[in-house]
């Protein structure tokens, strides 16, 4: 059995939302523990306490107000010691441009909204795991990306 | 005369393990006392001279069966992926079975049972990490990389590209590109 604990954050201003990301999340049969964020700047501030233990994975919603999934990725992305986690951003937008641009600012992982919550398990399983992968094995994080 | 001392052995322990740490050249974490955390793995060949240098103080590694075997399947697929010149009509199972001295099944369930993945999933992961770094570190073109690694073609290549990314080559090569002339620009 797998006693390491894989370090998920979810940043998302919508209460059911959350829940629903909760409840996918603690569905999947793996060890993770969870931090829920109301929006990107209550995130970005938690972690750049100094001593703060980082998470491995975070998921951002796209619209959040105060601070958006992008902007909240591009300040991520500014900082050395957040340079190892994994961002995930989910959103309804399906636009191909829409999906670059995420990844050229620096997102790993793109997330298109099931519309079911057996789907919305299945992706998030499928994410976890492979973030796992890259968070245990000799893989390069620089060019993770993957769209599901 | 006499001095007499005291002193601290976490203290001690600490600095003795960062110390050693440090001449592995490899990025570490020590979790508390008696846990170090290595964020890319460790190879068997790292943890055979780690293990010589700490026991000059001491210090022991508490061998875990379990992980040192899957640790050893990791080495033996990046080996096995990265090695262009071989047959590359062996099976994996074969590979393996032979490399480690166990048997594929237990290997095989040995593997899923603590990674979240079965060794041949890892394989594609590693196959496609690996096809990433030739195409942007190499400049190698699609034929070329699906040649080096064995893929019966092109489009077998491709498609498990697709599959694992959910991006195409070519889409996922504009965007690392895209990334970077945005990281230079925001540096200069």
């Amino acid at each position: 059995m797998n006693t390491d604990t894989l370090k998920i954050v979810l940043v998302d201003d919508d209460e059911d939302d959350r829940s629903l990301f909760q409840d996918a999340i603690e569905e999947v049969d793996m060890n993770t523990s969870l931090m829920l964020f109301g929006n990107g700047q209550e995130f970005l501030d938690y972690v750049t306490l100094p001593g703060q233990p980082l998470p491995h994975l975070v998921f951002l919603d796209l619209n959040m107000p105060i601070k958006n999934g992008i902007e909240c990725l591009t300040e991520i992305r500014t900082k050395d010691n957040l340079r190892d986690l994994s961002v995930a951003i989910y959103s309804t937008s399906s636009s191909d441009n829409d999906i670059e641009q995420t990844f050229i600012k620096g997102a790993n992982i793109y997330i298109n909204k099931p519309n079911t919550f057996g789907k919305l398990k299945k992706v998030i399983q499928e994410v976890l795991k492979l973030n796992w992968q890259y968070h245990t094995s000799n893989l390069n994080r620089e060019t993770f990306l993957l769209r599901i | 005369m006499k001095l007499y001392l005291k002193y601290d052995i976490n203290v001690i322990f600490k600095k003795t393990l960062e110390e050693q740490l440090d001449k592995l050249d490899i990025q570490y974490k020590i979790n508390g006392l008696g846990e170090v955390e290595f964020q890319d793995g460790l190879s068997v060949e790292k943890i055979a001279e780690l293990t010589a240098l700490l026991s000059i103080y001491g210090i022991k590694i508490i061998k875990d069966h379990k992980a040192e075997v899957v640790q050893r399947i990791k080495d033996a697929i990046a080996t096995m992926v990265a090695d262009t010149t071989g047959e590359k009509h062996y099976k994996t199972s074969v590979y393996l079975a032979e490399k480690l001295g166990y048997s594929y099944p237990y290997l095989a369930s040995l593997f899923s049972e603590s990674t979240y993945t079965s060794i041949e999933n890892f394989v594609i992961i590693k196959r496609i990490d690996h096809a990433k770094s030739l195409m942007l570190e190499d400049k190698l073109t699609l034929t070329e990389i699906a040649h080096t690694l064995g893929y019966s073609s092109v489009a077998h290549l491709s498609s498990q590209f697709k599959k694992t990314t959910g991006l195409t080559p070519t889409i996922f090569q504009k965007i690392i590109e895209e990334r970077k002339k945005q990281q230079e620009t925001a540096n200069n």
